[in-house]
């Protein structure tokens, strides 16, 4: 089991419900300014000074998701700009030609892959060394997966993005044993592009064997998949070499629970008890209700307790009293499971697990 | 002889400066999106990309101009969204691409809006006897729709079909009109349904006196799908070389084509570019393959849309199409 090494030593209760949040949250208003100024060639606002911006919200965000509560935090994804964009900058083979459409007005630096793939400057090792100086509670390093960077750019290189795909996960698994040799243990894969095209899901399986290949097994890893149909990834997705998988279902007000009853649920479970496309805060007794549904998959030794996705989309003062109300309700359940109030309904962990 | 026409199935990519430009003057949510009443300064916007879009195929050199379809927000579902009797509800997936438009749902009677004849009446005053209309083909256009007013699938596909129908009949002069029917291959009709989808081509065909092209894109028509659409009055067929050349290839070879056929030759889906000999290449291993079927005209196209280009490749694009009939092609 990788999940104990998280539980706090002062923790007031017998069970534990491990919270955390998926990674990317509201940046302050400041440091989007910064990066105008930054970009601003008229500016005397240099690279410096920008880098000191993203150190200061880095700390303040790190220290606002401790001062809620989490048991795991990160540092809200301070530095990085767009979830390929970002990665596809420090990859070796990477070109970018300008904004492509994604819907109406909104648009994303689609990069191309013009040569073959190469690790070129470290991506998150930085970003991990920082934020844990900074943390008292342990760090989670979100990742964007091999997939996802792949199918979410032009390939201009490789017979297929499958091929791509591959290529760029022994990256990813380059850059997880230095985060690993850094003192991370706990990696979540972000791959929401499996979620548009499930058939594929072979090939996301693949890449993970190629990602977690001589990651030490106390290390955490998880995979975070959204907004899809998950009829058509489980139970697939149960033989793949990861601890746990984060998934978002209160968007979807929980129509997909049953997907992951038939068969058990054998992996930990991180579901989404609060939604980020809502500005709607859910209060405390809402989001109890919801964790409690978790217990229907998984037994409260399996269950990890998360926003559905990055908060980022939201207002920072609603995103902070989501993940607050998240934690009041995590710890108050874990107290009434404490005290035999809650019956759990899902099959206890089996001897293998 | 057989003639190449360059062309391009049009929905191009917006200036990076119109972008910002009609983020800031329109917003970018949802309801922000193009309802068909915008103000002067947005039509203003939409006139020089509009222009920009003409002046660049003009230098490429392409042989068929389109308006380029800059105000087609919610791709090829925009002949309904600016529709009064009908509501844009979420936001949802188009086709298997990282890409979204609205659901247009149909509450009333459908009537022609002359939405896009008002856009081509702006082009044609700026081309000269080259101009191409873009429509989406009824099945698909119905595919992406929902309704809730005709309440039965046979009598709104025959619905969709007399509403483009009657938008083509209020087009200017057009040399060329492409029907953009990606449905027909990505959610393909069951028995009966390709029969009437095939009907409802011929429809639309039959409302307009330019050369009709129905394109399907992102694979190849089931066989006894391309069989009916052959019976359609249309004037070309369309195959998608890039995503599938080698079924494609069959289908012509098996069933035969109308008297002129569209190759999308250039990916319109990727940053690499092809090269007016590689262009030529396709057209002519296509060529080869169907000589029975003796052509009079092939159009050499992208296979998609290009609005998921970058603008500095999408331009190269229409360069080495525009570039494609100056080299040798022995079709």
């Amino acid at each position: 089991m990788t999940r104990d090494q998280f539980r706090p030593e002062a923790h007031d209760h017998d069970h534990f419900l491990l919270t955390t949040v998926v990674g990317s949250y509201p940046k302050p208003k400041w440091l989007h300014r910064a990066r105008d100024l930054f970009e601003d060639e008229d500016s005397k606002f240099d690279a410096e000074a920008f880098e000191e911006a993203k150190d200061d919200a880095a700390r303040l965000i790190t220290r606002e998701h401790e001062r809620c509560g989490l048991d795991v935090v990160v540092d809200g994804e301070m530095r990085r700009n767009e979830m390929v964009e970002y990665f596809a900058h420090r990859i070796d083979g990477y070109e970018f030609n300008g904004p492509v459409k994604v819907w109406g007005h909104n648009y994303f630096d689609k990069p191309s892959v013009v040569d073959e793939v190469e690790y070129g400057e470290e991506w998150l090792v930085s970003e991990y060394e920082f934020t844990s100086d900074v943390a008292t509670q342990p760090v989670k390093v979100p990742i964007t997966g091999p997939y996802t960077l792949a199918y979410w750019s032009f390939n201009e290189v490789y017979e297929d993005s499958e091929q791509l795909a591959y290529e760029l996960a022994e990256l990813v698994n380059e850059e997880i044993e230095a985060l690993v040799d850094a003192g991370a243990r706990y990696i979540q894969i972000d791959e929401p592009a499996l979620a548009t095209t499930p058939d594929d899901h072979a090939i996301v399986g693949e890449c993970l064997e190629r990602i977690v290949d001589d990651i030490p097994e106390d290390v955490r890893v998880g995979l975070h998949v959204c907004y899809g149909d998950y009829s058509r990834i489980y139970p697939e997705i149960l033989d793949y070499p990861v601890d746990e998988f984060d998934i978002e279902l209160c968007n979807g007000g929980y129509e997909q629970l049953d997907v992951f009853k038939e068969p058990a649920f054998t992996k930990d479970l991180a579901m989404g008890v609060v939604d980020i496309h809502a500005r709607e805060i859910e209060p405390v007794a809402e989001i109890k209700e919801n964790i409690k549904k978790a217990l229907e998959i998984v037994p409260p030794e399996q269950l990890t307790v998360s926003p559905d996705c990055g908060l980022k989309l939201l207002p920072r003062e609603v995103a902070y009293q989501k993940m607050e109300n998240m934690v009041t309700a995590a710890r108050e359940v874990e107290a009434e499971l404490d005290a035999g109030e809650i019956e759990v309904e899902s099959p206890a962990p089996s001897a293998d697990d | 002889m057989t003639e190449i026409v360059s062309t391009t199935p049009g929905l191009y990519p917006l200036p990076d400066w119109a972008k910002e430009d009609l983020k800031d003057l329109k917003g970018n949510q949802k309801e922000d999106l193009i309802s068909g009443d915008e103000g002067p300064e947005i039509q203003a916007a939409y006139e020089e990309v509009r222009t920009e879009f003409i002046d660049a195929q003009k230098a490429a050199g392409l042989d068929r101009i389109v308006e380029g379809q800059g105000r087609w927000d919610d791709m090829i579902a925009h002949p309904l969204v600016v529709h009064d009797d009908v509501e844009t509800r979420g936001i949802v997936r188009y086709y298997d691409n990282n890409n979204f438009y609205r659901e247009p749902v149909v509450t009333d009677e459908l009537e022609a809006t002359g939405d896009v004849a008002a856009e081509l009446e702006s082009a044609a005053g700026q081309v000269d006897d080259a101009l191409q209309a873009v429509l989406p083909g009824p099945y698909s256009l119905a595919d992406l729709a929902t309704d809730e007013y005709y309440d039965d699938s046979e009598a709104f596909l025959a619905a969709i079909a007399d509403f483009l129908a009657d938008e083509a009949g209020q087009f200017p002069d057009v040399e060329t009109l492409f029907l953009l029917e990606p449905s027909l291959v990505e959610n393909s009709p069951a028995d009966g349904e390709d029969e009437r989808a095939s009907e409802a081509i011929d429809t639309v065909a039959t409302a307009t006196d330019a050369d009709v092209v129905a394109y399907p894109y992102w694979g190849a028509l089931e066989e006894k799908v391309y069989a009916h659409v052959m019976d359609a009055d249309i004037d070309a067929l369309g195959f998608d070389l890039v995503s599938n050349h080698d079924e494609n290839v069959y289908n012509a070879q098996e069933y035969g084509t109308p008297d002129d056929v569209a190759l999308g030759v250039v990916d319109g889906q990727n940053t690499e570019i092809e090269s007016p000999e590689t262009i030529s290449d396709r057209v002519e291993w296509f060529a080869e393959r169907t000589q029975q079927n003796d052509y009079s005209r092939i159009y050499a196209t992208t296979n998609t849309e290009t609005f998921y280009l970058p603008v500095n490749r999408f331009e190269e694009k229409l360069e080495a199409l525009g570039a494609v009939q100056k080299t040798e092609v022995k079709a």
